[in-house]
This record gives C-alpha cells, structure tokens and sequence, in this order.
C-alpha cells in the first residue's frame, strides 16, 4: 500500500519537503549533540530532564488519545467512527514514534540502549514503559494495517485481528499511566508525587489526541476531500470538551491540595509555575508564561468549541477550537509538568531552565518527523478510502 | 533407565532443592539477625511488635545485606577544624578524576558543602544557632539502604553492593538520568561533556577511571578502596580527627554503632523511608 503515499499533488511534496527541511537541521544539530555531549542542550544537575523528556510525555498521551476513536467504533459498535478509527490508529504509529525518538536524543549513551533489554529490571518504571510503548506501536501498526489492507479489498477484516484491537485498548490506557508512574513514584518530587498523575495524564491525553485528528481531518476535507461525516467530528468534539474539562479539574485539585494544606514542599512548584517563586531576593518566573498560556488557552478552546456558531457553522473556528486545546495541553505536559516538577531542587535551589537553539531544532526536527510519518500515514489510509470510492 | 541411574538423579535433585531450600534458610537468619532497628527508620516502630524486627515495606529493588558500611559526619569537629572539609573534598576530587569546569550547568560533585537550611530542609530553619547559620555542612551520597535512584535504574547499572553501598556501574549506563530524578538528596551528576576536559589530564590519578559523556556518577563511599581494605578517601582524610566515622551499621559492635548509642545525630529526609547511612551531628 505503500506506493499510495508516492503519488500526490504539488502541495503535498511541497508539505513533505518543508517537514524534510526540519528533519535534515534536527539531525544535523542531533549529530553535534552526539558528538559533544548533552552539554549541548540547557539541562544541568538540578534540572536533568528538559524538553525532550517533556515532548515525551506529551506524545505518549497523544498516542493513547487515539483509543478515544478506537474504543466507540470496536466496543460501543458505533458505526459513526468507522471513517476515522484508522486515523486514531496512525496518529497513534507517529505519536509514538516521536516519544521514542525523544528517549533516544535524550540519552547519554544511545548506544547502550540495549543494556534495558538485556538487563530486564522490573523494578525500574523505564522498563515497563519501554514494554507497553513498544507493545502500544507494534499493536497499532498490525491492527492499522491489517484493518486497512481488508477495507481496501473490500473484505470484512480477518477475525484473528480483533483480540489484538480490543488488546490495545488497555494498552493505551497503559502506556499513559506507566508514563505517569515514571514521575508520580519518585519520592522528594512533591509536585510528581501525586496520586492523581495518571488520571491527569489520561484526561489531557483523551482530548490532545483527539484534538489532532480533528485538525488532520479538517485539512484533509480541504485538501484531498476527505468527509470524515459531520456527526463523527461532532462526538469527538464532544470527547474533547469533557476531556479538557477533566483535566482542567484535576489541575484545581492539585492547588487546593497544596495551598490548603499550606505544606511549603507542595506549593513550591505550583508557585513557581503559575506566580514565581523568590528566592533570595530574585524572582524566578520563566514558566509563568506558559502556565497562563495553558489557562488562557484551554479556557478559549473550550469556549470555541462549546458555543454552536463556532462549533457548527465555521469550521475554521472549529479547528481553531481544537488548536486551541491541543496548545494549551501541550503548555501544560509539554513545557510545564517536567520542567516544573524539577523546582525547587532536592537542596532547595531555585535554577531556570531554558533550551539551547540546538536543543530545540532537534525538538522540531523530532516533530517534523513525526508529522512527515502522520502525513505519509494519513495519504495511504486516504488513498485506499479513494481506491474504494472508484 | 538402569536403578542405579534412577536412584542417582532422585538424590542429586533432592539434595539440588535441599541446597536451593538451604541457602534461602540461611539468607533468612542472616537478614533475621541484622538488627533492622539500624536502619535508624522514620518508621513507627512502636507499632510492631515488641522487638521485633520490622522487615516489611512496598516493593524494595535492593535486598538487605549483611554488611551496612555507614558514616557518621561530626559537623562539630569540621567547624573545630577550619580548612578539614575542603581537605576531605580535595582528595576526593583528585582520587576520583572528577572534573571541574566554570560553569554550574556542566558541574560535577561528589562531596561538596552546603548551608545547612540546604541539607536538612525537613528541619525547622527559625532563630538557628550561630553554629548553624555560619558553618555548612558537608553532603555526599546517603548511600541509603531503600535508594530509589536504584529502584528507578533501568539497567542496574546503578546497584547495592554487598556491603551496603550504592555503586555505579559506568559501562552499563545509558544515561537516562532517572537515577537523578528519583534521588530525593540531590548527590548525583551527569557527564554532560566529556568530562577529560575539565581535567588536568597530566595530574590525575591513574588508579581510578575517568569516566565518558553521558553517563551519571556520584559518590561511591570509595568502593574500590573499602574492598581492598582501605578506609574511604574523606575519612582518611579527616585523620584522627573523628570528623567522620565509618563502619558497620549492621555490627552491632563496631565504633559506629557505638558512637550512635551514645550521640545524637541526624539524617537528611528520613520521612522518606530511604534509610540512609549517613548520620550527622551538627
């Protein structure tokens, strides 16, 4: 099927080649990293993850927000999906693909990648989510492909597929929660130490996922009229909606926790993310920004896709809704979760982080990767849709 | 199958079990007499049973051992001894290769000094003594008995050993720095570069490796002298001083148990039931 993504028209190479772009920079600076060290980004002793461990987290929630098309369709039996489940699917391959190569740049020693599969150690949370990561990517490449490959001879899909699909349903679920076990299990880390991580995680992640395919499938219907029908996108809007309002919840839960029980330990963090935090006179406020973006941002997304003009009637506003959710998200797990959980330090010291230029074109070659993988996706899973249609 | 045959494989897989069976015995009564109370654990032990020990946790990735090499840290006599401390960090640095560059963000320690409201933030910082407010205090690994640095490793580099302390393997790292998120005391470093650039590569100690980019290391409580007998590099350093005492926490017997009889001392962060093996006086 493969040779579907090598026909298109000029805005589709043109679309290709620019993610290229981005792609050939992010590997270049990735081969100066290499070759100096991780003393190349802005991570330091007190903060030893930055962004490329941030982006992780975000994607594999994007990744597990693709069970919010699969679920419906393959549990509910409802039928309304059927167009876009293949495209939860592949949001899911590129998703995840991107969170493995953010493992990757961000290893010291990527060569010894290895050493996890050969020193299995199931006490170490790595090592469980190196498993359902990895078992979340082949799963939804088998069910993606077999899926597709039977649609496309006009067949109904082959009944040994089915236990793998309703096997990736808790898989999604896994994957977001061993991520959240990553952090949450961490003793000295108040701002991870929290019960409520996984759920936070699983929330964010049902509505940036889907968030996404609404997009992709916006674009789709202008550029190579693609109708996923109006009653699909309106129930994953819906979807979005609840989603963000959940994890919108858990977030004020978390203040009332720390400001009410007034332990210093449990506010330091979220003072230093949303107001700054003083120390020794000097104000230390580089994520205020973007925890303000997140609020700002999910209230604006909500609003757009809550009201019936900007919901229904213009699908710009629609898509805008939709971006809007997914930014603010992303302000929220991709910037701030990681980045904030490391302030103070374990001796109390108060250190900013900010990425290097080289840091964050690797950032974006990553991403560009993983958009030329969706977008290569998406072409054939359209071209086989096309193929049926003729 | 010949009798003889027979009868030989039934004895050899009996006694096979009885030996598996047997060592498991003998593990049991040799963590069983290891006084747990030497943990020196935040635990409630009022609520077991009387003298009992209390061997039970959440899942633990270190077992216990026989052996628990431990510290005691008089900030008493460093503060006595102007200069002692940074002696300490001195032969640590140099013993161990680790390098030195001007900047915080590529900063690599072992041994270092902090103030005191740094190292012991679970402790009331209102009106301090004097002796507080001015003197730092000296940190290094906790090398604790429950590291969550070595429940987080995903490929055991960083491992208990037999003794007790917390090693690093640096050929088997990958460089993940979970370790460093998961320790609550902030004693661990990467090699963000190569760290042969902050070395004075004609001074250095070629007993002891340089260690490549990319991987995490910390104080080890010199593993590779206290196996061969050797007291680690801060204690020698420290002299007759008693500045630091080292031993065995497991030794019911030994200087160290004895001086924590009759002192009182603390430890950093013991509400997070690391058990760590380092007790201060400050």
């Amino acid at each position: 099927m493969f040779e579907k993504a090598l026909k298109g028209n000029n805005y589709y190479w043109i679309w290709l080649a620019f993610l290229g772009t981005f792609m050939a920079i992010g590997a270049f600076c990735y081969v100066r990293q290499y070759h100096y060290g991780l003393g190349l980004t802005g991570m330091s002793r007190d903060v030893s993850w930055g962004i490329y461990i941030a982006q992780f987290t975000y994607l594999v929630g994007v990744a597990a927000g693709g069970v919010m098309l699969v679920l419906p369709f393959y549990i509910h039996d409802y039928k309304v999906f059927g167009k876009i489940t293949i495209l939860g699917e592949f949001l899911a391959i590129a998703a995840l693909l991107m969170c493995l190569t953010f493992i990757m740049v961000d290893l010291g020693q990527p060569l010894r990648v290895m050493n996890v599969i050969l020193h299995p150690t199931p006490h170490s949370m790595l090592f469980w989510d190196m498993c359902v990561l990895n078992g979340y990517l082949f799963l939804n490449i088998l069910c993606g492909w077999v899926i597709l490959t039977a649609e496309r001879k006009q067949v109904a899909p082959p009944k040994w597929i089915y236990p793998f699909v309703y096997l990736s349903i808790p898989f999604a679920i896994s994957i977001h929660t061993v991520t959240a076990m990553l952090y949450c299990g961490l003793p000295g880390r108040h701002f991870w130490l929290s019960a409520i991580i996984a759920p936070r995680f699983l929330a964010s992640a049902f509505a940036a996922g889907p968030a996404l395919v609404v997009m992709a499938a916006l674009v789709m219907k202008r550029v190579a009229n693609f109708d996923p029908g109006k009653k699909a996108i309106d129930k994953v809007v819906t979807i979005i909606i609840y989603a963000t309002l959940v994890n919108a919840f858990f977030v004020l839960l978390e203040f009332f926790v720390a400001f009410y029980s007034n332990i210093p330990g449990e506010k330091h963090a979220l003072e230093y993310l949303y107001f700054g935090l003083v120390e020794h006179g000097h104000m230390y406020n580089n994520l205020v920004p973007f925890s303000w973006a997140f609020v700002v941002f999910c209230i604006v997304g909500v609003t757009l896709l809550s009201l019936p003009y900007t919901r229904h009637k213009n699908e710009f506003w629609l898509g805008a809704g939709c971006f809007s959710i997914f930014i603010a998200l992303w302000f929220d797990k991709g910037v701030d979760f990681v980045l904030g959980g490391f302030v103070p330090s374990p001796l109390g010291a108060v250190v900013q982080y900010y990425p290097t230029l080289n840091e964050i074109m690797i950032t974006i070659g990553v991403w560009s990767m993983g958009f030329f993988i969706l977008t290569v996706l998406y072409k054939i899973a359209l071209g086989v849709e096309r193929e049926i249609e003729a | 199958m010949d009798k003889k045959r027979r009868e030989f494989l039934k004895i050899a897989g009996i006694s096979t079990l009885a030996g598996l069976g047997g060592t498991a015995v003998i593990d049991r009564l040799a963590t069983g007499a290891s006084p747990a109370r030497a943990r020196a654990a935040y635990e409630i032990n009022s609520l077991s049973p009387a003298g009992q020990p209390k061997e039970k946790g959440p899942a633990k990735a270190a077992a216990k051992t026989s052996q628990r090499l431990g510290l005691v840290i008089d900030m008493r006599k460093f503060n006595a001894n102007p200069g002692l401390a940074e002696k300490c960090i001195k032969t640590c640095d140099f013993l161990h290769n680790i390098p030195h560059f001007n900047n915080k963000k590529d900063e690599v320690k072992w041994v270092w000094l902090t103030g005191y409201e740094n190292a012991f933030q679970e402790h009331s910082h209102y009106y301090r003594n004097e002796t507080l407010e001015k003197n730092q205090v000296l940190l290094l690994c906790n090398q604790c008995d429950d590291p969550p640095c070595v429940r987080a490793c995903p490929t055991k580099a960083t491992f208990k050993a037999k003794n007790g302390i917390v090693a690093q393997d640096y050929h088997r790292c990958i460089g993940c720095r979970f370790c460093m998120a998961a320790c609550p005391y902030g004693s661990r470093s990467f090699n963000w570069r190569d760290p042969r650039g902050g070395l004075d590569m004609k001074h250095i100690n070629p007993e002891y490796p340089t260690r490549m980019r990319g991987v995490v290391e910390k104080c080890t409580m010199c593993v590779e002298r206290v196996g061969i007998g050797k007291l680690p590099a801060c204690v020698e350093a420290t002299g007759d001083t008693k500045a630091m005492i080292f031993g065995d926490l497991n030794d019911a017997n030994s200087e160290i148990r004895k001086f924590l009889k009759e002192n009182y001392t603390i430890q950093r962060k013991p509400s997070l039931g690391t058990h760590p093996s380092v007790f201060y006086i400050v």
